[in-house]
């Protein structure tokens, strides 16, 4: 029964989403507020079915429904609780349904938080999510259905992917999806700005928290991915330029350009045609991705099951939404030209220059991820496009970007004198380069990519240094640096903070990539292996049986070549029930400094067994770079400048018929 | 300058373009390099007799298949019939087993010495021959996989088309099913014959 | 070692679009540890024998690592064969192995393998004239968008008057506007505006 519930559900979010869509935009349309509301008032109620929808499809995992088809093929009744939970959006059904909770989430947010916006941007906005909601809605019950039963019901699931029954499981997809969807909100925005016509600063300043919030999002989605990937798959690698990992970066770039954009935008009502294609961009990709993933035109690591009839129905979805979207642009953005000019050497200029190479970074990675398929189709063969060449195409256009990012909050807005910066600039780079040589040699490692990750590592750091120092320099008379501080607005603290997140997480890429060390290594117990100053002493491995597996665990005990202890690390071979392929469980032993990470390999015989050790410097930072990436964007986002307008903007809801 | 706006939308309807094409494409299947070359060397024992090894000249003069296979593969299964029905319309059909102990996922060959895999090897293909009966006008055991590297095998079944040259022409990747042969490798068989 | 995660997907893919495809993708690790030449049973397999496993040469075995690195998986196809688990990535890793020990260098080693299995094998694209796209684009869109930001900025500028250098007399009338004198008819524009 709670199965056919959740299909009643699902049937009744989709007629509310399409009562969203046609009162948002026919009532903005034509200026009845009645209407507005309502939509409005959809937006909410579609929140809130869809949530109960999921709940239902999550409970229904809980009591290991096996009569469900989803819950048969994805649990077991051996599955931990919290995984039976996870299975739920671990396939390609329940992943689609968390897709459409987190777009009807977003929209009952932006129904209820946005009193600063007028009724009808508001309704607008809300009628173009409801959209949005209403295409996702029809593609989940028309080919992904998760409530579809099966007849008979087994006795037993399949239980869920052993590589899915993971912490970073239970955390990753929803933050993405999170980002991802939130996408859309800027996009709506966009659309709305098209459709009205209108684009003023107000608009930039009501768009920019909603974009922060996504991106931030997505930040931290991407990067509990590739933590995620970096401890369960047994190799310590943290990004493979998979498919699938490219179609999440792709829209991180995209909208990494607009929250910057949209400054510019919203400080000289330049350039306003850019970014409005920018956030369709964003969501475009971000739609993409979701094609590229389930479509099995490109293979992939994270690839679900390709259908090609779902494949067929995203396509068209993506092919009507983006293609009706840029056709709107094409047509009414000229209309959105014009705008103040700024000078050459301006920050304006400087976060343009950036937009420009971060929007070809975004296409290139695009470009290496659809190659393949693009010379397979015109016949010219099988092609791989691999990480040397995302490296040699990402490292050059991001680098001067960097550069500029430490330099542009230090430049006068609209125009500014070269002159006045030029000498220190130049001795900060002496600075700073020759101080990354000088470490690398003392490391005894100087090699091109090691002293350039360096360097821009030191450039930032030192650049976000003085930024703060001379914040703090100008304030007035007899104001306390505690005073001080406090004043200092929320975006820009947030600027501030992920701007250091690049630096640290440049600092954490390049040292991992110049300094770490492997070895393979048979050991038999009582061996002993030495890296990288380490010494593992093999224990041997026992057998251990867990909830759902059995598995091998071996026992390596790590010191100092002194013989002080360091860990004591249990690496697992896992086999579990329902699989035929055995998993490996890495132990990692972490530090600020370095990880130290064990997996098992194979049994040589019945006591020795290929070790594989791994000595990791400065993984932490990879994670915490982007880490403060996402607090300074929740700080920029919670900046209350952009809350304060509420009292001045509100339209009195009891007026009626205003033409806006 | 109006048309720069326009730009976007051609770009993207350009990629949708794209992936629809890429719905009729398979991006897991590798292509051949070796088509068009000559059948690469290699010395195998034939499971007629063992202890007689066999290299590609030995079937020069006359185009065959060269079907790559192992009892293992559950897609070999259902060719099976398929090749029988082949051998009855007149195909010459080569076998060729590939990693029979190895490949296997079920079996540990680490256990085995290698008479002791040739030995089960030969139990297993003689079994599945009598079972389903033998296509093959001739048959080579490749137990370690070497010489099917040359082959640029990557995975069962897979079927090389060579000419009376020994020359390979076309290389068909999966099971060879009835709607397979009829619309596609029928064509490609007859005109190896031609040729010969 | 990482899973040969292709391996279980592509099972899990084709369960569910009930269609079966190649199915060396099963493969397990099964490749034997030979590792003393004392076990006479060994000793008598083929040098080829694809029973070893790291070599006892460190040097090698780097080198043998870093080459399996560079190459793509055929079976799993998004995992190096250093990394993978499929059965034939073992297969061609140890290949690379008996191959480097052989003495044969690694361009060698990378054009036997394209000659068999093709371009597919290199994760870095070629450059020849159906890569050109690929490998210059980015660079030429970024030139591209650097262009279209100039040209849209000088327009803009010329129409605005922003840029513009202040002459003698313009800049002594701004001075003396700053120091407190009455506006003067004429408007001067101040080009300065603080963060």
């Amino acid at each position: 029964m709670l199965a056919e519930w959740g299909q009643v559900l699902l049937a009744l979010a989709i007629a509310v989403a399409a009562l969203q869509a046609f009162f948002g935009l026919a009532g903005a349309q034509r200026g009845r507020v009645a209407w507005m509301v309502t939509a409005r008032r959809a937006a909410l109620a579609q929140g809130a079915v869809l949530a109960t929808a999921f709940a239902v499809l999550i409970a229904l995992f809980l009591r290991s429904d096996f009569s469900v088809a989803l819950v048969a093929q994805n649990s077991s009744t051996l599955t931990p609780w919290f995984y039976q939970v996870t299975a739920a959006w671990g396939n390609h059904e329940g992943s689609m349904l968390m897709w459409a909770v987190a777009l009807a989430g977003w929209s009952a947010a932006v129904a209820w938080r946005s009193q600063a916006l007028t009724e009808a941007m508001r309704a607008r906005v809300v009628g173009v999510l409801g959209l949005v909601s209403f295409g996702f809605l029809l593609f989940l019950t028309l080919t992904s259905n998760p409530f579809s039963r099966l007849v008979p019901a087994p006795e037993q699931g399949r239980d869920l992917n052993p590589l899915l029954q993971d912490p970073g499981m239970i955390i990753h997809p929803p933050l993405l999806y999170m980002g991802y969807v939130g996408t859309a909100v800027t996009f709506a925005f966009a659309i709305a700005a098209l459709l009205s016509g209108r684009m003023d600063a107000a608009w930039s300043r009501w768009a920019r928290p909603w974009a922060l919030t996504a991106w931030l999002f997505l930040t931290l989605g991407i990067m509990v991915g590739s933590w995620w990937a970096y401890y369960e798959l047994g190799w310590g690698g943290w990004w493979f330029w998979d498919p699938v990992e490219n179609a999440s970066f792709i829209p991180w770039l995209v909208m990494t350009a607009f929250i910057h954009s949209i400054i510019v935008t919203e400080k000289r009502g330049a350039f306003r045609a850019w970014t409005v294609l920018l956030a369709i961009a964003a969501f475009s990709l971000s739609l993409l991705g979701t094609f590229l993933v389930r479509s099995g035109v490109i293979t992939s690591v994270h690839a679900f099951a390709s259908d090609p009839s779902r494949g067929l129905f995203i396509l068209g979805l993506l092919a009507v939404t983006v293609g009706v979207s840029l056709a709107l642009f094409a047509w009414r953005a000229p209309m959105l030209a014009g705008g103040g000019a700024f000078g050459w050497f301006s920050r304006e200029a400087t976060l343009l220059v950036n937009n420009v190479l971060m929007s070809a970074a975004a296409l290139a990675v695009l470009l290496g991820t659809v190659y393949p398929l693009l010379m397979d189709a015109l016949g010219l063969g099988k092609l791989s496009v691999g990480e040397p060449y995302f490296v040699a195409v990402f490292v050059p256009l991001m680098t001067p970007a960097v550069f500029f990012m430490a330099i542009s909050p230090f430049l006068r807005w609209k125009q500014d004198d070269w002159r006045r910066l030029s000498k220190r600039l130049v001795l900060d780079f002496v600075v700073t380069a020759s101080a990354a040589l000088a470490l690398l040699a003392a490391a005894d490692h100087v090699t091109l990519r090691a002293w350039l990750g360096l360097w821009l590592t030191l450039w930032v750091t030192w650049g976000s240094a003085r930024l703060l120092w001379e914040r703090l320099q100008n304030r007035a008379e007899g104001q306390s640096i505690s005073e001080r501080l406090s004043r200092i607005p929320g975006s820009w603290w947030g600027m501030w903070l992920a701007h250091l997140g690049v630096g640290v997480f440049i600092m954490g890429a390049t040292l991992l990539g110049a300094f770490e060390a492997r070895l393979d290594v048979k050991m038999a117990p009582g061996q002993v292996a030495e890296l990288a100053g380490y010494r593992f002493h093999f224990q041997g491995v026992e057998e251990k049986t867990g909830p759902n597996y059995t598995a091998m665990r071996g026992t390596i005990v790590v010191t100092t070549a002194d013989g002080n202890p360091v860990a004591v690390l249990h690496p697992e071979k896992r086999n579990y029930h329902f699989s035929a392929m055995p998993m490996t469980e890495a132990a990692i032993d972490t530090t600020w400094r370095r990880d130290i990470y064990v997996s098992l390999g194979d049994p040589v015989n019945e006591s020795e067994w290929v070790v594989m050790l791994f000595y990791k410097p400065m993984v932490l930072f990879l994670w915490l770079g982007p880490l403060l990436m996402a607090v300074g964007g929740a700080v920029a986002a919670l900046d209350r400048r952009y809350r304060r307008q509420r009292a001045h903007l509100a339209v009195p809801a009891g007026a009626v018929g205003v033409r806006v | 300058m109006r048309w720069k706006y326009v730009v976007p939308l051609v770009v993207f309807l350009g990629l949708v373009v794209l992936f629809a094409v890429g719905f009729r494409l398979n991006p897991r299947e590798i292509p051949s390099p070796l088509i068009g070359k000559t059948a690469p060397h290699f010395t195998l024992p034939r499971f007629a007799e063992p202890a007689v090894t066999v290299t590609p000249a030995a079937w020069a003069g006359k185009p065959y298949l060269l079907n790559v296979w192992a009892t293992w593969c559950v897609s070999c299964r259902q060719e099976h019939p398929m090749l029988m029905r082949l051998k009855q319309e007149g195909v010459r059909i080569i076998g060729f087993n590939y990693k029979e102990i190895r490949g296997d996922a079920g079996l540990d060959a680490r256990k085995l010495s290698p008479e002791a895999e040739a030995q089960l090897a030969w139990q297993r293909i003689g079994a599945w021959l009598k079972t389903g009966g033998d296509p093959y006008a001739d048959l080579v055991v490749d137990l370690t996989g070497r010489a099917a590297i040359d082959y640029g095998v990557y995975g069962t079944p897979e079927t090389f088309f060579i000419d009376a040259k020994g020359v390979i022409r076309y290389k068909h990747i999966g099971p060879i099913t009835p709607e397979v042969w009829q619309d596609q490798l029928r064509a490609k068989w007859l005109a190896l014959q031609e040729g010969s | 070692m990482r899973r040969c995660v292709q391996s279980l997907l592509a099972v899990l893919r084709r369960y569910a679009a009930g269609r079966l495809r190649v199915d060396a993708t099963l493969g397990w690790l099964l490749i034997a540890i030979a590792f003393s030449a004392v076990a006479p049973s060994w000793a008598a397999a083929p040098a080829a024998e694809q029973r070893a496993q790291p070599l006892h040469d460190p040097e090698l075995e780097r080198r043998a690592l870093a080459l399996g690195h560079r190459l793509r998986c055929v079976v799993c196809q998004n995992q190096s064969i250093a990394e993978s688990n499929a059965e034939l990535a073992h297969d061609l890793m140890n290949q690379v192995r008996a191959m480097l020990q052989a003495g044969k260098s690694e361009q060698e080693i990378v054009d036997f393998l394209v000659a068999r299995y093709g371009e597919f094998v290199l994760f870095e694209p070629p450059f020849d004239a159906r890569t050109l796209l690929l490998w210059v684009g980015p660079f030429a869109l970024a030139a591209l968008g650097l262009f279209g930001l100039w040209s849209g900025l000088r327009r803009r500028q010329q129409q605005s008057g922003v840029g513009a250098t202040l002459d003698e007399a313009a800049k002594a009338q701004a001075d003396a506007l700053l120091a407190g004198d009455s506006p003067s008819k004429t408007e001067t524009r101040v080009a300065k505006e603080s963060s």
